[in-house]
């Protein structure tokens, strides 16, 4: 029963951070950026969702739609307005470059978790959900809502791995993680390829962040801890693989989940912070990751 | 490093300390007090500065060796009744430890990893705190019962002195030969390796000295707040300021690290009419530096008295 329980919440819980997590890697495989505005950009969708929601009365649909269309604004925003002026400024040197993004998209962050806190008040939001009710599995009486973030979540998932594997945009979009160079030999303008890249990763947080809302609810002190978890579910899995990071979410959801039921709610994270500890001593670049 | 003492740079910051070493005499002790403030937020400015902008080390955690160095001397002297200055001491010390526990495994990673590792090691002393909530009184914060000085001019003079005494060891070490390896190593690790120099050595002392400053900065300011909590001395956000003031200062240039410091407590103080705004304010324009002054305020200084 309560094997059955972990299991089911484990796996929403994880999925979601999957989403989550998935296009902050693809971001940093493609051009190098971490982009630490991560949480804002989600906690920005699921916001704007509860808002078109809750006081424009758009309906849910409408809603989460507005929701992922803001994060992905938001995700424009972001790289034209402070990863692109860093990656092409002559003052900074190259190899500094990496710690202004960081910085960078850090303050950026910061500005969009105050905005949102100026209009809409630091109170934690819920989104309405699409889906209500709650649907009874194995004898565990699970919300439909979080069955519902499950699916979409996979369903996001599966789709990226086509678009990436089977499309041509996408196989440009592989290859400039491998070679940004070669891409450029061929012929492929590697500035549109950073901005498919950027699309996908607003869309991705987007979803994310709107799922997010519907499930636990958000706040905009959400934004650091959501940030926190996306890195180091990715560093786990090893920078820029994807299928590394898919696993460390699961690794990390199914660790924190049990941590939850069978010691405390209050210890939820240690765990999974001392395993991060622990791989990075004994295997720096990640589970699946290259050097 | 003799001929320091006849650059501008050194009139400058001797006649800056001149005159900041009189203001008891006619400011209020509300200014005093955010000064106070701002002064030991500039020593730990100044130590991740040694750090980042000369071992090259992007330490995303410099909240835990304050941290680690601030709760050490209050739970010795909360708890166990110890004296001030024996608490500040081992404050300090602890830091030292705690920042080689945290190197000798950092040290084996690099860039975004290595700038990992530390962020984990504030999160997990974070739930430390919280977990042992009756050592280290948890969320709500630990009081302390003795205090260095309740004088407002005493407390900033205190400050003041320690800030410029570590400012001076902290430039001259960076000026120094070691500091010229640290800046070597943090740039291309493998040629300074080559020259014979031992970068894991180098870079460990440059980890200590951090540490000790930081906590033997954290250690002050819990004594002169009269409390140690999460939020003022540990948390991620106060470790952001730390990084924001010296990339705004001006990154390897050690001493403008302490003027983002002071700039970026005085600004957020003078913002407060704007009430939630201030921190959006503070952002912007710390972003703004980052993006069209990336050498920071005395970095864009030193380099037009370079160019003229």
């Amino acid at each position: 029963m309560r094997a059955f329980q972990i299991l089911i919440d484990g796996f929403a819980i994880s999925a979601l951070y999957a989403l989550g997590a998935t296009g902050f890697t693809l971001i940093f495989g493609v051009s190098g950026v971490l982009n630490l505005s991560h949480g804002a950009i989600m906690v920005a969708a699921a916001v704007a969702a509860w808002a078109a929601a809750s006081i424009l009365n758009v309906g849910t649909y409408a809603g989460a739609l507005i929701g992922v269309g803001v994060a992905l604004l938001t995700s424009f925003a972001t790289y034209f307005a402070v990863v692109k002026p860093i990656q092409d400024s002559r003052r900074i040197p190259n190899e500094e470059k990496e710690i202004f993004v960081l910085t960078g998209t850090l303050l950026w962050g910061i500005m969009i978790q105050e905005v949102i806190a100026y209009f809409f008040t630091n109170n934690a939001k819920t989104v309405l959900p699409i889906v209500e009710g709650v649907v009874e599995i194995l004898g565990v009486r699970t919300p439909s809502n979080e069955i519902f973030t499950a699916i979409v979540c996979c369903f996001v998932i599966a789709l990226l791995w086509l678009l990436v594997n089977r499309t041509r945009t996408g196989k440009a979009v592989l290859a400039a993680s491998m070679n940004p160079r070669g891409v450029t030999l061929l012929g492929l303008e590697l500035t549109n390829i950073y901005v498919v890249v950027w699309a996908i990763y607003g869309i991705l947080a987007g979803i994310a962040g709107v799922l997010l809302g519907m499930f636990l609810g958000v706040s905009s002190y959400s934004v650091g801890p959501l940030t926190a978890s996306a890195f180091s579910i990715v560093v786990l899995g090893g920078l820029g693989s994807v299928s590394g990071s898919l696993i460390a979410a699961f690794v990390v959801g199914y660790l924190e989940t049990l941590t939850a039921y069978l010691v405390s709610p209050a210890y939820r994270t240690i765990p999974a912070l001392l395993l991060l500890v622990f791989v990075m001593y004994i295997r720096p670049q990640g589970l699946l990751g290259r050097r | 490093m003799a001929s320091f003492f006849t650059t501008r740079l050194f009139f400058i910051s001797l006649a800056l300390v001149v005159i900041a070493a009189t203001l008891p005499l006619y400011v209020s002790g509300y200014v005093l007090g955010l000064l106070t403030v701002a002064f030991y937020f500039g020593v730990f400015a100044m130590a991740w500065d040694l750090l980042f902008g000369f071992a090259g080390e992007v330490n995303f955690g410099p909240t835990f060796l304050i941290g680690v160095g601030a709760y050490t001397a209050g739970i010795l002297n909360a708890q166990f009744g110890w004296s001030v200055y024996a608490c500040i001491v081992l404050g300090a010390l602890a830091s030292v430890i705690a920042g080689l526990v945290l190197a000798l495994p950092a040290l084996r990673v690099r860039g975004p990893y290595f700038g990992l590792t530390t962020l984990v090691a504030v999160l997990m002393l974070q739930n430390f705190i919280v977990v042992f909530a009756d050592l280290t009184g948890g969320e709500i914060g630990l009081t302390i019962p003795d205090v260095i000085s309740i004088n407002a001019g005493v407390n900033y003079w205190i400050a003041l002195g320690f800030m410029t005494i570590s400012a001076a060891i902290l430039y001259g070490l960076s000026q120094s030969p070691v500091g010229l390896v640290l800046q070597a190593s943090g740039q291309d690790p493998v040629q300074a390796g080559a020259l014979g120099f031992n970068i894991v050595k180098h870079k460990l002392a440059a980890f200590i000295v951090s540490a000790f400053f930081s906590g033997l900065s954290g250690a002050l300011l819990v004594f002169y707040f009269g409390t140690a909590s999460v939020g003022t001395v540990v948390d991620v956000a106060v470790g952001v300021n730390v990084i924001v003031s010296a990339v705004l200062g001006g990154r390897r240039t050690v001493l403008g690290a302490a003027l983002g410091a002071i700039f970026l407590i005085v600004a957020g103080e003078f913002l407060r009419p704007t009430g939630e705004l201030a921190t959006f304010i503070v952002s912007a324009v710390a972003l703004l530096v980052v993006l069209f002054f990336p050498g920071g305020f005395l970095g864009a200084a030193l380099s037009r008295e370079a160019r003229s």
